[in-house]
C-alpha cells in the first residue's frame, strides 16, 4: 500500500475517554488513540472518519484543541442510526478513526488581522479550534469577534465557554437564538442581526463561518455589504461526505470534492456554485 | 445620557447615520429622554402608542402571546429602533415591549414626525428611506427565522 493508501484508508482504533452532552440531542466525544502511537495531530476545521464497529463510518468535524492533539474531540448532533450509535458509546468503548481529512481553516492568513467567527447551530464545533487557536496565540491576531446563533436556548452549545471567551481581552462573543422563551434573557433573532452589534474593521478582517448554507449565504452578503473582500471570507462545505479521500464523488460541488478541495473553501471559490439550485 | 446634548446622541446613532445635521437638528427638537426599568413593559400588543424609540442604552424584547404563553420573537439594543409603525400611525402596535434592563432612550411623538415629514420632504424623504431600511432587513431576518434553518434534516416537512 502506498504511504498516501495508508495514511488515508487505514483505521487507527482510538478508546473513547468521555460522553458528554451538550444538548438534548448532541454529544461530544472524546478519544485518544487506544495503541501505543498517538493519533495524527490536525488543523483547525479538518475532519476525521469516525467509525462505530458493525455500524458504519461517519465523517465528523474535529472540533477540539489543536494545541493539545493526544486528545481528539468531537461534536457529534444525534440524527440518525449512526450518528446516534456514535453518541451512545460509552468510556472504555473502542471506535475506528481514518484521518484528519481536508483542508484547514487558514488560521496563517488572519495573522494580524481581526478574527471573525460566525457559526450558526452545530457549524460552532468546526470553528472551535479556531478559537483555541486564537487564543493559545493571541498576540498573533487583535480582535477575536464571535457570532454565534442557535435554535433556541437549549440548542446552544458549549454555553460555559462561551462566557469564558467572552470574558477573554479583546474578545467579543454575541450568541442570538432564533425562538427565545421568557427566561432567556440574551439576543433573539437570526445570527445575521448580530451584525448591528459589532464594528468591522473590513480591510483586516477575515470572516471563518460555518453552518447551514442558507445561513452561510446571508452571512457572505452582510460581509460584502460591510466592505469584506470574497478572498478575506471562508466557509466549511458540510457536503454528504463518505469516503474522505475524493475517490467516491458523493461530496462534489462544482469542480471540487468538499472532503478532499474543503470542507474550507474561500468565498472566491465558492461563489460560483453556492446559488446553483440543485447543485 | 451622560451629559451629552440630544443632537450629539442623535448623532452617534447608527439609524441617523448619513442624515444632514439640519435633519439630526430637527429631530432634536421633537426628542423626549426616556428610560425604563428592567422588565417595564413598554407599549402592549394592539396598543395604539404613537411613540417611535430610538434606543441608546440597554435591551428590549419583542414578544408575542399566546394563550398561557409568550413568544420572545426578537430583540432590539442600544443603536436600534423601537416602534416604526407609529410613525405610519396605523393601527395598534404590532407586538408587546417588554426592557429586559434599564433602557435609555429616545422618543418621538409619530403624529409629529409625520407632520414633520410633509412640511419638509428632504427631511421625510430621508427618514422614510431609513425606515424602509429597518423594515426591510427586518422582514428578511423574520423570513429565515421561519426557515428554522437549524432544525434537523430529519424534522423537516420539505
Amino acid at each position: 500500500m502506498s504511504e498516501v493508501a495508508q495514511a488515508t484508508l487505514t483505521m487507527t482504533r482510538a478508546r473513547v475517554l468521555a460522553v458528554e452532552k451538550e444538548t438534548h440531542d448532541t454529544f461530544t466525544l472524546t478519544v485518544a488513540s487506544a495503541d501505543a502511537e498517538a493519533l495524527p495531530p490536525f488543523e483547525p476545521g479538518q475532519f476525521s472518519m469516525l467509525y462505530v464497529f458493525g455500524v458504519g463510518e461517519l465523517p465528523i468535524s474535529i472540533s477540539g484543541d489543536p494545541g493539545d492533539p493526544e486528545r481528539q474531540v468531537y461534536t457529534i448532533r444525534s440524527v440518525g442510526q449512526a450518528t446516534h450509535a456514535l453518541v451512545s458509546r460509552r468510556p472504555g468503548d473502542m471506535i475506528g478513526v481514518r484521518g484528519p481529512f481536508g483542508v484547514p481553516w487558514p488560521v496563517k492568513a488572519a495573522r494580524g488581522k481581526d478574527v471573525l467567527v460566525v457559526a450558526g447551530g452545530i457549524g460552532l464545533a468546526p470553528l472551535r479550534p479556531v478559537i483555541y487557536h486564537v487564543l493559545r496565540n493571541r498576540d498573533d491576531y487583535v480582535r477575536l469577534l464571535v457570532l454565534y446563533g442557535a435554535r433556541s436556548p437549549r440548542d446552544l452549545l458549549y454555553r460555559k465557554q462561551l462566557a469564558e471567551w467572552g470574558r477573554a481581552p479583546d474578545t467579543q462573543v454575541l450568541v442570538t437564538v432564533d425562538y427565545g422563551g421568557l427566561s432567556w434573557r440574551g439576543h433573539v433573532g437570526v445570527v445575521t442581526t448580530l451584525f448591528r452589534q459589532v464594528r468591522l474593521h473590513p480591510a483586516e478582517t477575515v470572516a471563518f463561518i460555518c453552518g447551514p448554507e442558507v445561513m452561510m449565504r446571508y452571512v457572505v452578503r452582510q460581509l460584502e455589504a460591510r466592505g469584506l473582500a470574497p478572498e478575506d471570507i471562508y466557509l466549511s462545505m458540510e457536503r454528504n461526505m463518505k469516503c474522505g479521500t475524493g475517490f467516491c464523488g458523493h461530496c462534489q460541488l462544482g469542480p471540487y470534492f468538499v472532503c478532499k478541495d474543503g470542507p474550507v473553501f474561500s468565498c472566491r471559490q465558492m461563489q460560483p456554485w453556492m446559488d446553483i439550485h440543485e447543485l | 445620557m451622560e451629559g451629552k446634548s440630544l443632537e450629539e446622541i442623535l448623532r452617534e446613532h447608527p439609524f441617523l447615520e448619513g442624515f444632514k445635521s439640519e435633519h439630526i437638528r430637527k429631530m432634536a427638537e421633537m426628542a423626549l429622554e426616556v428610560q425604563f426599568g428592567r422588565d417595564q413593559i413598554i407599549f402592549r400588543e394592539g396598543q395604539e402608542s404613537g411613540l417611535f424609540f430610538l434606543i441608546v442604552s440597554g435591551k428590549v424584547a419583542l414578544e408575542v402571546s399566546a394563550p398561557g404563553r409568550i413568544f420572545r420573537v426578537q430583540t432590539l439594543e442600544a443603536g436600534e429602533e423601537l416602534g416604526w409603525s407609529s410613525v405610519l400611525g396605523e393601527g395598534g402596535k404590532h407586538f408587546q415591549a417588554r426592557s429586559l434592563e434599564t433602557v435609555r432612550a429616545l422618543a418621538f411623538e409619530g403624529a409629529r414626525l409625520r407632520q414633520a415629514c410633509e412640511q419638509d420632504p428632504s427631511f421625510g424623504y430621508a427618514l422614510m428611506r431609513q425606515l424602509l431600511k429597518v423594515v426591510a432587513e427586518r422582514l428578511q431576518a423574520t423570513r429565515l427565522q421561519l426557515l428554522d434553518l437549524y432544525a434537523p434534516r430529519a424534522a423537516k416537512l420539505i
